[in-house]
């Protein structure tokens, strides 16, 4: 067990360099000129435009300003954004509210995932089945930059049942409506992999045994078959974190939430480099942490797995 | 809880199976798994229920313990009385107190009738918390005494071990220990040793024939197995099609079968002092369950089939002897009397 966890702990260091590397090849092949971009429409001097790119190292070649970058990142700098803030800084300013964000979005998802899942598994062929299937099919034909502005319109702006918005400081109500958005992106792919797993589960030898046993229906389900049917949905939630993320940049962005999402889609739009790579190292240091989180769970509830 | 011991005749039979139906609905069709199949058990004795794959044998056995996967299985008439109390008709809650506390069931492969992501003490203590209300140091001390009853070797440090770090025979056994926690009167064994290398069989018949005679159970041995039950029986049903064929105290049965399909399984044992001669087999298929030949269903693979064996009526039960029935029209030829 130790040793597995020292190999991927070895394997994720080196993810890291290679993702952060990539990202860092991306932004640097899409900039034009970031510092017009910076100042927006106005004129700049030959001077400040001097001085900006001496200080950003922009004049350098890429590997250059990438070994700068990793310099600086391996010292606990982050760099600074181009609007001249410490990324550091505005990364502990982002991510308390994407947190909240994307947990809620994952409890929704996987209560709502788990329990459909299992009644339809259950009563398959039942118009609550079925019901289910035509829902899950709507929801995953819908990309979330269509399914974000609408749930805004309609129950923000239209019914009035939620906030239209939610600041940085956002409680847990105001952020229910966007939460919700981002679980609809993950939640059908989850329900479905429940009932499958569920109904497969329904029919194997040793629920018969528990019923053979005398135990209530409510037991057999609860205790027998779910633990059995949740090995693969906890490793489907852990991949999901992907989804969650790409799709939190469309959601914050929708409902002007001042996250990680938020952060990225400006420091895209604005090619500010620095703060795009930062941010999304962060996010790969946050996505493999979790799938190893969610790989040792596996062996937690599937005794049968032993990692050597 | 509800006591389940109203109503329950001491004077009628341990456990009397009448003319059960079962059927299967499916979208290809009905499936009649079990057509009318009788028989009756008592205390301290094994009766065998022998048969080919898919005669309905271990539908039977399901039925009686109303674990029938339903939908599709349906039991669509008959009695399963226990102590003249029929279970067919009592409400789920109450049904569920015979499982495990009076009627209790082995199955097969140990490896899959096993929850495979708890351990083995977790499956034997759950049904002392759940039945007897007890609290989880006892339901374990329990089990490890059990584990003990069963002989496996440790019982106190493999408690905590899962399905898969057992071998097959210790598997079995964990199996038995758990079908016999709640003492149960009956005990139904679904192919128990099927699954086994052969010395591993032996020492898990005779393990059952023994804690049977030491706690006076029923037990009802499911097998295909001709050899098994010349040991350990005291009576065999044949079943063929959904139908007990005949029934026999089991040294009638060896030395004279009445019915033909008997005769053809025992001459389908390979014999020692038959060697260098070719193995008699039944020729054929058994008859598929949605489509059952009419009147006797044994006739297409029958040597002593004629007209009658094919008309709309089945043969009926013919009293051979006292405990000896047989279906077929023929009996006397098929004796040699």
């Amino acid at each position: 067990m130790f040793r597995y966890i020292v190999r991927r702990l070895l394997q994720m260091v080196l993810t890291f360099f290679g993702a952060t590397f990539i990202v860092y090849a991306l932004m640097f092949a899409v900039q034009d000129d970031p510092i017009q971009a910076l100042v927006g429409e106005k004129p700049i001097t030959d001077s400040q435009r001097a001085a900006l790119t001496e200080r950003y190292h922009l004049g350098d070649n890429f590997f250059a300003q990438y070994w700068y970058y990793i310099k600086g990142l391996l010292t606990g700098d982050f760099g600074t954004s181009m609007t001249n803030r410490k990324v550091a800084d505005m990364l502990a300013d982002a991510w308390p509210v994407t947190l909240r964000l994307s947990v809620m979005a994952i409890v929704i998802a996987a209560t709502i995932a788990i329990l459909a899942g299992v009644v339809s598994a259950i009563r398959r062929g039942s118009i609550f089945d079925n019901a289910t299937l035509v829902v899950t099919l709507i929801v995953l034909a819908m990309p979330i930059v269509v399914i974000a502005p609408i749930a805004q319109l309609v129950f923000g702006i239209k019914l009035g049942w939620f906030p239209v918005t939610a600041g940085r400081d956002a409680s847990l109500w105001q952020l229910l409506l966007p939460a919700a958005v981002l679980a609809s992106l993950v939640v059908a792919t989850e329900l479905r992999v429940t009932r499958a797993s569920v109904a497969e589960n329904l029919r194997a030898d040793y629920v018969r045994t528990a019923r053979a046993k005398g135990l209530t229906g409510a037991r057999v389900i609860g205790v027998h078959v779910l633990r059995n049917s949740l090995i693969p949905v906890i490793t489907l939630i852990g991949v999901d974190l992907g989804a969650l993320m790409s799709g939190a940049i469309v959601t914050e962005k929708v409902f002007n939430i001042p996250g990680v999402g938020f952060n990225l889609f400006r420091g895209i739009r604005t090619e500010d480099g620095p703060l795009v790579v930062g941010f999304v190292s962060v996010l790969v240091i946050v996505f493999l942490v979790v799938n190893l989180i969610v790989d040792l769970l596996y062996a937690a509830l599937d005794p049968r797995i032993r990692y050597e | 809880m509800t006591d389940i011991s109203v109503g329950l005749d001491p004077r009628a039979p341990l456990l009397h199976v009448d003319d059960l139906h079962v059927e299967f609905r499916t979208r290809d069709g009905v499936a009649k798994a079990v057509n009318g199949a009788s028989f009756y058990l008592q205390p301290g004795e094994t009766l065998a229920i022998l048969g080919e794959s898919g005669c309905g044998k271990s539908v039977t056995a399901q039925a009686v313990m109303g674990i029938l996967d339903s939908p599709p299985g349906h039991v669509t008439g008959g009695q399963v009385l226990y102590r003249g109390v029929d279970l067919l008709k009592l409400a789920e809650k109450d049904r569920r107190q015979f499982r495990a506390n009076r009627i209790a069931m082995i199955f097969q492969d140990a490896l899959s009738a096993l929850n495979p992501v708890y351990t083995v003490g977790f499956q034997l203590a759950e049904l002392f918390r759940k039945h007897r209300g007890m609290s989880r140091s006892a339901a374990k001390l329990k089990a490890i005494e059990l584990l003990d009853q069963v002989r496996i070797p440790a019982a106190k440090d493999r408690i905590n071990d899962y399905p898969h770090q057992f071998s097959g025979g210790m598997r079995q056994r964990v199996m038995i220990a758990m079908a016999l926690a709640l003492d149960p009167e009956v005990l139904i064994a679904d192919e128990p040793t099927t699954a086994l290398d052969v010395t591993v069989q032996a020492q898990i018949m005779g393990l059952l024939a023994e804690l049977q005679r030491q706690r006076n159970m029923g037990l009802l041995l499911i097998t295909h197995d001709m050899g098994v039950v010349a040991d350990v029986a005291d009576r065999i049903s044949v079943m063929y099609a959904g139908k007990i064929v005949e029934e026999a105290p089991v040294h009638d049965i060896y030395a004279r079968p009445a019915h033909p399909y008997t005769k053809a399984l025992l001459e389908s044992i390979p014999r020692l002092d038959h060697k260098g001669r070719e193995l008699n087999v039944i020729r054929g298929l058994p008859p598929s369950l949605t489509d059952i030949p009419k009147g006797c269903a044994f006739h297409p693979r029958c040597g002593y089939a004629r007209e009658i064996c094919r008309m709309d009526q089945e043969p009926p039960a013919y009293q051979i002897a006292a405990h000896r029935i047989a279906r077929c029209h023929f009996i006397r030829e098929v004796l040699g009397v």
